[in-house]
């Protein structure tokens, strides 16, 4: 068996809110193989947060989870390897072995995750001394380096100060430092850049590859920019109401998808060379997941659906060894449907620009 | 209708100055002689980083600040200063604004229809209730609600649905220019595409001209006739959206064009930003001026830094 750091399997949670149940999660699966990126994509509300939350033991208190196991592969510090599912433990022992320490997260927002009223250095130590059992001294030498590594001029004096003296930019730095102090094993960035200007997005992902790069960290991706997916990510996978609707490797979901919802998606963002006089759109909105949904959740907004659409939910099919899709279209019984006429276009002026620049993966 | 740059240009903004005192020691200058003009049904896109007075400037214009310098003209009017009954008139019905967050933009304890009918009502645009309500459904159906709407509150709408409802209130009056500020980037890229294919119909029905400020730059690509780059308060760059793009001349236009994520995997992974810093770039603001290089295309900086920016892109 391959080195999979991480095994969500078919994770179901429902929220109980006054309005009535929400089954925000309906049977994820994702997997992810250390030292390796995977992206998860989609619109808000299709659950990407949730799940990310769940690995990290973090639920808001009216989630019940009614299926499902979070299988998490770690060495420990003797060297041995330890398989734990996370949704049986407590978390009180979640907070202590995984929280920061094996799993660190990065959210949207630095300065909603950076505490106002304390100074960057104690912050930054705060967790290495409580998970890595060291003296303030060496986790402040730590800090420092930390903080160089993250590209942080005058590191010493960024210690004494507060996070409303830092830019955006330079706090999201401070918050990566403090997500890979304790040298994690696996990083979850929840929209790292979405807070960010473009020309520091392009700089924080830079560094958080690279960081990936020299300490082996393995990194989930959330987020709804296919730029960024584009850019960091080794595996993809499509979120829609709940559920992943395709999943592949970059190269066959950027190239190669199958599913319509992933052509709505890419199709919507418009590349520097769209020049058409609309742009394509999906039609409508996302489900309410209040309401039970039968069959495929994106029928309605889904201009190729099938009759057997409304009446039975699409299994994921396979089309490689590493790509599948859960769309009907795929069904050897079903009219044969090939992505929309704009994209297959955009698709070969993507592919001809890669060959123009000698892109190579 | 497309735009018409031989007509007089709807908007006139000349040397415009927002300048913020915050002690007597310390002025900051979040615009800094800034000029520029729309022409009437024309998207002039402002893009630049936070920080770099885009959404000021907008504010300015709709006189939601008081400008500390240089002169706006609209249709014709001086809308710098103290505004007559006339200008403030003109101001306020023919110009409007579209803001970021659709939610905190809407009162959440008023209809929908009455957000809509606001203006009508301040304004005494109509005669009868009926007319009133006529006019409201009309809006609407053109933004791709519908009239069952009109008795709900924002709080039942989708994000998309929202910033459509913010659309409306704008267009109500008719105006001949709409400020966006922002008005797609809280919104998810499906229902952006929507917004962003809805706002172009009206401007082809309605003929008015957009204002659009943002940081996306593939989005204020898509839709922009000419574009305004800032930083610091300054213009760097203007032209129309093929000269910027195929041209870039200023490093921080440069910069700021390589940032921009390309949903192209073998492209996005090879590539790496080009750096821009200020402090550092041995550029310095306040010397150089708005020089014309070719057709409308202008660039900040002084004769030498224009001269040497021009060879390279030529070589």
């Amino acid at each position: 068996m391959a080195d999979k750091i991480l095994e969500i399997n078919n994770l179901d949670i429902t929220f109980s809110t006054t309005a009535g149940p929400v089954h925000a999660i309906r049977g994820v699966n994702i997997d992810l193989e250390r030292g390796e990126t995977v992206a998860v994509v989609g619109e808000s509300g299709s659950g990407k947060s949730v799940v990310m939350k769940t690995v990290m033991g973090i639920l808001a208190g009216n989630a019940a989870i009614n299926r499902g196991e979070i299988l998490f592969r770690y060495k420990q510090d003797n060297g041995e390897t330890v398989e734990v599912d996370i949704l049986k433990k407590d978390k009180k022992w979640i907070r202590k072995n995984i929280n920061g320490r094996r799993i660190a997260m990065i959210f949207q927002d630095p300065m909603t995750s950076l505490d106002p009223t304390m100074t960057i250095g104690k912050q930054l130590m705060e967790g290495m001394i409580m998970h890595l059992g060291i003296t303030r001294q060496e986790a402040a030498e730590r800090a420092v380096r930390l903080l160089e590594e993250v590209g942080i001029t005058e590191p010493g004096r960024r210690m004494k100060q507060y996070p409303h003296q830092l830019s955006g930019g330079m706090r999201q730095r401070i918050v990566i430092a403090m997500a890979i102090s304790c040298n994690p094993d696996l990083l979850i960035c929840d929209e790292p850049t979405t807070a960010l200007d473009v020309t520091i997005q392009a700089r924080i992902l830079e560094l958080i590859k690279k960081l990936q790069a020299v300490h082996g960290i393995s990194v989930i991706y959330i987020t709804h920019d296919l730029g960024v997916v584009a850019k960091v990510a080794d595996y993809v996978n499509v979120m829609y109401a709940g559920k992943i609707v395709e999943v592949g490797n970059i190269e066959e979901i950027f190239y190669e998808p199958k599913h319509p919802y992933t052509w709505g998606l890419l199709s919507a963002m418009p590349d520097l060379e769209t020049d058409d006089a609309r742009l394509y759109t999906i039609p409508g909105s996302p489900p309410n997941l209040l309401h039970e949904v039968k069959g495929d959740a994106f029928a309605p907004r889904n201009r190729y659906a099938l009759k057997i659409d409304s009446i039975a939910e699409p299994p994921m099919f396979q089309i490689t060894k590493t790509h599948f899709a859960a769309t009907w279209l795929l069904d050897p019984r079903a009219p044969k449907v090939e992505m929309p006429e704009e994209l297959k276009k955009r698709v070969a002026r993507m592919l001809k620009e890669a060959d123009r620049n000698g892109g190579q993966l | 209708m497309a735009a018409n740059y031989n007509a007089e240009p709807i908007l006139k903004v000349e040397h415009m100055s927002q300048h913020f005192k915050i002690n007597s020691a310390f002025t900051v200058k979040a615009v800094d002689d800034v000029s520029f003009e729309i022409y009437p049904g024309e998207t002039y896109g402002l893009v630049g980083e936070s920080g770099s007075g885009k959404t000021t400037i907008g504010r300015g214009i709709i006189r939601l600040y008081d400008p500390t310098g240089g002169k706006i003209t609209f249709k014709g009017a001086d809308i710098t200063g103290r505004l007559n009954r006339e200008t403030s008139q003109l101001l306020r019905t023919k110009m409007q604004m579209i803001f970021q967050d659709p939610m905190a933009s809407l009162n959440p304890r008023k209809k929908i229809g009455d957000i809509i009918g606001e203006g009508l009502d301040i304004h005494h645009m109509y005669r009868t209730k009926e007319e009133r309500k006529e006019h409201i459904d009309g809006i609407l159906k053109k933004v791709g609600l519908a009239v069952e709407h009109y008795d709900r509150y924002p709080y039942q709408f989708s994000g998309g649905q929202r910033q459509r409802v913010g659309i409306a209130r704008a267009l109500i009056m008719n105006p001949e220019l709409i400020i966006a500020d922002e008005c797609i980037s809280a919104l998810d890229v499906s229902i952006q595409a929507q917004v962003v294919n809805l706002m172009k119909d009206i401007q082809e029905e309605t003929g008015t001209a957009y204002l659009f400020i943002a940081h996306d730059l593939s989005m204020v690509k898509y839709i922009s006739d000419r574009i305004g780059v800032l930083h610091l308060g300054k213009m760097l760059e203007t032209g129309t959206t093929d000269e910027i793009f195929s041209r870039p001349l200023h490093p921080y236009t440069k910069s700021l064009l390589s940032a921009i994520p390309s949903p192209n995997p073998r492209v996005e992974k090879a590539r790496t930003a080009v750096e821009y810093d200020y402090e550092t770039s041995g550029i310095d603001y306040g010397k150089g001026s708005l020089t014309l290089v070719e057709g409308t295309h202008y660039v900040h900086g002084t004769a030498e830094e224009v001269r040497k920016w021009t060879s390279e892109s030529a070589g």
